[in-house]
């Protein structure tokens, strides 16, 4: 309970600032587009559509993101604020052909 | 199939570890094998489930759902591990000294059976959703070569299952005057490593900010993906770029947990010399 108050605490400041949104696709166990360039120091929403019927785990460890998207669905992976450089992602159940790369400048 | 191996094996061995610890720490309270390997079946059963209803859980909060799911299952187990921990500060130690100690809380050692059971269930449960998930994938790929496929899976499965296994049988080669504190300092670590993945959650569905993040960066040094990455991700919360927030959440389940255990002791100890 105490938890959930203190949760509560941050959802204003969260909430109050607007996203810039991204579009990523995974389409025969690749990323497309394999590179996205983000500016930096700013926090962006991407919207991963997973368009193989099999599911899909976006990983990043640079990024310290991961999240399953199941086969045909779509999910939202907040991003940032990050510094300029480049992260790697990668699709962990194809690893062979799914990886990516963040770009931020 | 070697790659496999090793993704069922990451996630095999979490989970393994975790009821290792777990194994040894219980070992003298009678009924805990039956408990354990109920949560073991319960969190493969859930398992399935989870991995069925991705797609539901992941579109509940606006997305956001399965980040919200993942946190909330830590959460419980942080809980679980913390009453585990100050429930045996104040039995643990007559209990690994002398196991007949226990008849006369016998009630107690139900809760903390049933508490041992969520606990084992809910770490099957985060990662036997993902390995079903994946294999699922596999079957379904119209490539060919699932048999090899499968058999890696079984093959990473089993080396974590060992991994898991050789924890549990190194605690109890302990001695009985270690044994009590190396137990109860794991699964204190073992705690504050997932509320501090409880965080990293929150803050990848946006709900906590990440204050710095990452607050440090040895990803070239100690990367994750390597085996020793891997165990210490685990057994101590090891994360190669945390956010602050993370390490917030870490300490504070470091510290209240500590507390409750210390006034556990003492309280023990003060009834002992009444």
């Amino acid at each position: 309970m105490r938890r959930i108050l203190f949760i509560s605490l941050f959802l204003p400041l969260t909430v109050a600032a607007e996203d810039s949104v991204y579009s990523l696709i995974i389409s025969e166990h690749r990323f497309q587009p394999a590179e996205i360039t983000i500016p930096a120091g700013q926090k962006i929403k991407l919207l991963v559509e997973n368009r193989d019927p099999t599911p899909e785990e976006f990983e990043s460890h640079s990024l310290n993101r991961e999240k399953v998207i199941a086969g045909k669905s779509k999910a939202t992976i907040y991003i940032g604020p990050l510094s300029t450089g480049r992260y790697n992602f990668e699709g962990e159940f194809n690893p062979k052909t799914a990886q990516g790369t963040i770009i931020v400048q | 199939m070697l790659a496999t191996a090793i993704i069922i094996f990451r996630e095999v061995l979490e989970a393994a570890l975790i009821i290792g610890i777990l194994a040894a720490a219980t070992r003298a309270i009678s009924g805990s094998r039956r408990w354990l390997a109920a949560g073991v079946l319960a969190g493969l059963i859930g398992s399935a489930l989870v991995a069925v209803s991705t797609d539901a859980i992941g579109e509940l909060a606006n997305g956001i759902g399965q980040e919200l799911f993942n946190a909330i299952v830590l959460g419980i187990a942080v809980l679980m591990l913390a009453w585990h921990n100050i429930w045996m500060s104040s039995h643990g130690k007559a209990l690994a000294v002398n196991a007949s100690a226990m008849g006369k809380d016998i009630r107690d050692g139900r809760s903390e059976c049933s508490a041992l059971f969520l606990i084992v269930g809910l770490a099957v449960l985060r990662e036997g959703s993902e390995s079903v998930l994946f294999l699922y994938g596999i079957a379904a790929s119209e490539e060919g070569g699932q048999s090899a496929m499968l058999l890696g899976g079984l093959t990473g499965a089993l080396a974590g299952v060992v991994v898991g296994y050789g924890i549990y049988a190194g605690l109890l080669r302990l001695p009985v005057r270690w044994f009590f504190s190396a137990t109860s300092a794991l699964v204190l670590l073992l705690a504050a490593s997932m509320a501090s993945q409880s965080a990293h959650y929150l803050i990848q569905a946006d709900l906590l900010p990440g204050i710095a993040s990452p607050l440090w960066d040895t990803s070239s040094v100690l990367p994750e993906q390597s085996a020793l990455g891997m165990v210490l991700h685990t057994l101590i919360g090891y994360d190669s770029n945390p956010a602050g927030m993370q390490l917030v959440f870490y300490i504070a389940a470091l510290v209240a947990i500590g507390m409750g255990m210390y006034l556990a002791g003492e309280q023990r100890n003060v009834q002992k010399s009444a």
